[in-house]
């Protein structure tokens, strides 16, 4: 057994010095862009909708003649939601010769991911990671999505502006740092709005199929509103039950929710009156969401969500950095983010998740959230 | 009334674990291998029946017959292949970790056919809920059917195994391998069949499973498989009433945990009370005392 | 005779790794390592002292342990903590990494004892499942703490972190499910091995010790150790102990080479991994616990070029490697077939 294991390792060991020793590409006339997220396991459903998207995105970009003459390369690796897994995917783009990195999709590889990519001085999109811990290690972080303390407290402010109750119920996954992230800058609002907080359940990844206790907790709190800051698939498993034992509060989402709809199978009839703030709706009628809705529902059949949008936007954004710097191609990726970081803070970007969308030095976007209310299945902006 | 009301979800949320529990405490009885890809099987048995139902608009019976036919031969492929190889293995922890290899790879089939998307599942349950003092309580039709199958599963499973001779030859075979081989029992196909039933029924439980929590993703199987495995422990692994009231068990504590100690810990309140139990007693509720020999 | 054997076996060991270590450094040096080599490095140091210790209480003291990944949690949130209030005060990185890996060590041994008196009472499958319940109830608690630190001192909450009532100069340093932020990068390759040949070396000797064949006695009979006067409860708890203390090290080791740490990670899934590198590599073999662990670690990222069968792939190598390395048939059919070549491994074989 142990000298199996020898050859096996000396097998190994063989390709791996094979893979140290190939040379990492050398400029050449394509900009190299390297995106990170979820693939496999539990939380691949939003990683693959960003890579989809970016795809997409790509695609549209070289067919259209591509950014200052130059096409641009897509390379999507798998990090599994692991932030030890997500630096590997990084170092591995590294090698493939990534200029720029549209990633992470979720907040805590991202943040891994981030204290390497200021070292390497690499330009950061993060199109989804929400943490405020994201894009704080350097000037070189940007995002494209709200970040967790904006959504929490324009989810407040909106509750309380428009009188929509006085009871509010919240329900959270206390293990994800998206949520309780959201959460906790909510309660920090709430306490200066003029509704209170009834009832405050928590859930964990590892007992995320029965909402009853919470819901039941909610109902016999008086809530009329409940507020629930979490992804759609968990939504959906609420809003169920919830119907089950005829609780009908006011639900109101965060950009998580977004992609209710669009569960296969789910009866939608149950999110009625569900009010959302979300950047993106796929339902929205201008041509720039038809264009990307239809090309997404085509190559995957699926409605795109809201990870989607933000990844898509994610391209264009670097697109239009790139035009700003008047980048080429054989630049390297740290003279690149010098370039790039100038040009974020210039550029105005209209895209899905927002009209007229601007950046500061700090990396957050500037754009204003969109309220909607489900109705008929569908969204409605309020 | 609330009390009552968290009562009634525990139990609903217990008959999923002991339908679960089920399956794998047969397997693991008479073959006497922890099987980690039964969840994995269960999820499995789930996409068959929404498949069946969804894109081929077959009725829930059907649906539910040809999941329980893949599972079965995915179970007994899964022992034929990956398994029975390593039964005589210098150590019993050999076909455990392939169990888990299995587990990745069916994780990631399903990935790779499905899609990463999670997909609502229609109930196959045609009953109504029941409603209790005038409406404040509620049992789903969902639990009834899931108690009722439990009950249904584990009468026949004791009786099957107590009664006919295929079952008498499972439990020479739990008991000693090789003196039951010189019985002539033909060990290979017992354990096949056993591998067989618990397939079969981790595709009711698949169906069961989602027909109460209806999200169903490549990942769905795999917490409700360590569930169902606690549960099984609970009970006394091996005792197949013992896996049925350790399902229910763990289902009332883990929601009366969240209901009245913290949302936050209810896995840890489940895994607390698990400890103290096994320290009381060592081999689970109903699990049989070994004394051994010297 | 036997001694001499051993020690020449344990050198073996000891000189793969510090071979292993100077090519690295050569290939370094030269400039032939690509980043995500350079990147595997430090989780491959941790990966093989966590496989080395699990295989301490699995290999030698023969109990199934299903929650290792909870006293690696526990060193690296200990350390990790440590190293985050200490970030001022001690201004020398060395020094502080070296205190931050002792304190990691030392609070996950503290657990090692205060959960193995209870586990070690049980037998089999139950004892598996009892330190499963506690690797998920380490998680399940340190997913509830906010601790923050302001110029009061330390403020603790188990609500949010506003419940703090920090005042304004305050940071958060647990921060509950979002864990630590900011923890700063000590752990090197350097390091790393450095900390291998320590856990080998504890762990080689404990094997050789008088007391490592009390503990092996005890794992091949209970009651004949028994009753030759051999303390089961305090050999048992020996080896458990030192495995956390151990486990807490390679926790250490991690939480200082990323940026981010959350007790999500140290989940059952990554206790299972642990003993995937144990079985993999040979039950009691320490040798094959640090090669399983190099192997499987760079597996799926040299995998990476099969995209989205990359983990399809990985699983079914796991299960030909298992059927291969433990199959009866396939030891007899590699006897017959490659017995030239594996002479000897049929001797040292199980």
């Amino acid at each position: 057994m142990k000298k199996f294991n020898k050859v096996v390792s000396a097998v190994m060991a063989a390709a791996m010095v094979a893979g140290a020793l190939a040379v990492p590409a050398s400029a050449e006339d394509t900009f190299k862009i390297g995106g990170i997220g979820p693939m496999t396991g539990a939380a691949a459903a939003y990683g693959n909708a960003v890579m989809n998207a970016a795809q997409i995105a790509v695609d549209e970009i070289n067919e259209a003649g591509g950014v200052n003459g130059a096409m641009l390369e897509f390379n999507a690796q798998d990090d599994e939601h692991d932030a030890e897994k997500s630096v590997n995917a990084y170092n591995t783009l590294k090698d493939w010769g990534m200029q720029m990195l549209l990633g992470t999709v979720t907040s805590a590889p991202c943040i891994a991911v981030e204290a390497e990519a200021v070292n390497d001085n690499m330009f950061l999109l993060t199109p989804s990671g929400s943490a405020v811990d994201c894009i704080t290690a350097g000037d070189n972080a940007f995002r494209v999505c709200f970040s967790d303390p904006d959504q929490g407290t324009a989810s407040a402010k909106y509750i309380g502006e428009n009188g929509l109750a006085t009871k509010v119920a919240a329900i959270y996954d206390s293990s994800d740092v998206y949520s309780s992230g959201i959460y906790a800058t909510f309660k920090a609002e709430a306490a200066n709005q003029p509704f209170e907080i009834v009832a405050e359940e928590a859930f964990t990844a590892d007992s995320k199929t029965d909402f009853t206790v919470q819901l039941q907790k909610a109902k016999d709190a008086g809530a009329e509103l409940v507020y629930l800051p979490f992804y759609y698939n968990e939504a959906s498993l609420v809003l169920t039950q919830a119907a089950a034992m005829d609780f009908s509060p006011i639900w109101f989402g965060v950009d998580g929710m977004d992609g209710i709809l669009s569960v296969e199978g789910f009866d939608t009839s149950l999110a009625e009156g569900v009010m959302l703030l979300t950047p993106f709706s796929a339902d929205a009628e201008d041509d720039l969401t038809k264009n990307f809705v239809a090309k997404y529902q085509e190559l995957y059949n699926e409605v795109p969500n809201q990870f989607a949008a933000d990844a898509y936007d994610g391209v264009y954004i670097i697109k239009a950095a790139l035009e700003q710097a008047g980048a080429t191609p054989d630049m390297d990726a740290s003279t690149l983010c010098d370039a790039l970081k100038v040009a974020m803070t210039e550029i105005t970007v209209d895209g899905l998740t927002g009209a007229g969308m601007t950046w500061d030095a700090s990396g957050e976007p500037t754009k204003s959230p969109k309220a909607v209310v489900i109705e008929n299945g569908a969204y409605k902006g309020l | 009334m609330s009390f009552l009301s968290y009562l009634i979800n525990g139990i609903s949320l217990g008959s999923v674990y002991a339908i679960i529990a089920l399956g794998y405490t047969m397997v693991y009885g008479i073959a006497k291998m922890l099987n980690f890809a039964h969840g994995d099987v269960i999820m499995v048995g789930g996409y068959a029946a929404l498949t069946m139902m969804l894109n081929l608009h077959t009725n829930a019976f059907v649906a539910v017959l040809v999941a329980i036919v893949v599972c079965t031969v995915l179970g007994i492929t899964i022992e034929a292949v990956a398994y029975r190889p390593l039964r005589n293995a210098a150590s019993p922890l050999a076909v455990l970790i392939t169990a888990i290899g299995v587990s990745y790879f069916l994780q990631n089939v399903v990935l790779l056919i499905f899609g990463s998307n999670p997909k609502n599942f229609q109930s196959v349950v045609p009953i109504p809920d029941l409603k209790l003092a005038g409406g404040t309580l509620m049992i789903t039709g969902e639990t009834i059917v899931t108690i009722v199958s439990c009950i249904v599963i584990m009468t026949a499973l004791t009786t099957f195994i107590n009664k006919t001779k295929a079952g008498q030859a499972m439990l020479a075979v739990s008991e000693d391998k090789g003196a039951a081989q010189l019985m002539g029992i033909n060990v290979n196909g017992t354990i096949a069949l056993t591998f067989a039933i618990g397939s079969g029924l981790a595709a009711v439980a698949g169906v069961l499973l989602c027909s109460s929590y209806p999200s169903l993703s490549p990942y769905t199987g795999s917490m409700p498989g360590i569930k169902a495995f606690v549960a099984a422990v609970f009970g006394g692994i091996g005792s197949i009433p013992g896996a049925m009231i350790g399902g229910i068990l763990l289902g009332i504590i883990e929601i009366l945990g969240k209901a009245y100690i913290s949302s936050q810990l209810a896995d840890a309140i489940v895994f607390a009370v698990l400890i103290i139990v096994l320290l009381v007693k060592p081999t689970g509720l109903l699990g049989k005392q070994i004394q051994e020999k010297v | 005779m036997k001694m001499t054997k051993n020690f020449k076996n344990n050198l073996i060991t000891y000189a793969i790794v510090i071979a292993a270590f100077i090519i690295v450094q050569i290939l370094q040096s030269t400039g032939n390592l690509s980043s995500l080599f350079k990147g595997l490095l430090v989780p491959i140091c941790v990966y093989v002292i966590l496989a080395v210790s699990l295989n301490l209480v699995v290999g030698i003291s023969g109990e199934l342990s299903l929650g290792h990944a909870g006293f690696m949690c526990v060193g690296a949130f200990a350390s990790a903590f440590f190293s985050k209030c200490t970030q001022q005060a001690i201004p020398a990185d060395g020094l502080r990494f070296f205190l931050a890996i002792l304190i990691g060590a030392a609070a996950a041994a503290v657990f090692g004892i205060v959960i193995g008196i209870p586990v070690l009472r049980l037998k089999g499958d139950y004892l598996a499942i009892v330190t499963l319940a506690f690797g998920e109830i380490i998680k399940n608690v340190i997913n509830i703490f906010y601790i923050g630190k302001d110029s009061n001192g330390f403020h603790f909450s188990t609500k949010d972190q506003f419940s703090l009532g920090m005042e304004v100069d305050g940071t958060v340093i647990l921060n509950g499910p979002q864990g630590i932020t900011g923890v700063p990068k000590n752990s090197s390759f350097l390091v790393g091995v450095i900390l291998i040949l320590v856990t080998l070396f504890i762990v080689l000797n404990l094997i050789d010790s008088r007391d490592g064949r009390a503990i092996k006695a005890i794992r091949d009979n209970r009651i004949a150790a028994g009753s030759v006067g051999i303390n089961i409860t305090k050999y048992k708890l020996m080896a458990f102990t030192v495995s956390a203390a151990l486990a807490g090290m390679a926790g250490a080791l991690y939480s200082h080479n990323l940026a981010t740490l959350q007790a999500s990670k140290f989940n059952f899934n990554t206790s299972i991994l642990a003993l995937v590198f144990v079985v993999l590599g040979g039950i009691g073999n320490i040798r094959g616990s640090v090669i399983a662990a190099v192997v499987l670690t760079a597996l799926p990222e040299l995998l990476r070029g099969l995209a989205d069968y990359r983990m399809l792939i990985y699983a079914i190598v796991l299960i030909a490697m298992m059927l291969f390395n433990w199959a009866p048939k396939a030891l007899e059919w590699r006897e017959r077939y490659l017995g030239r070549f594996f002479r000897k491994s049929a001797k040292e074989g199980k």
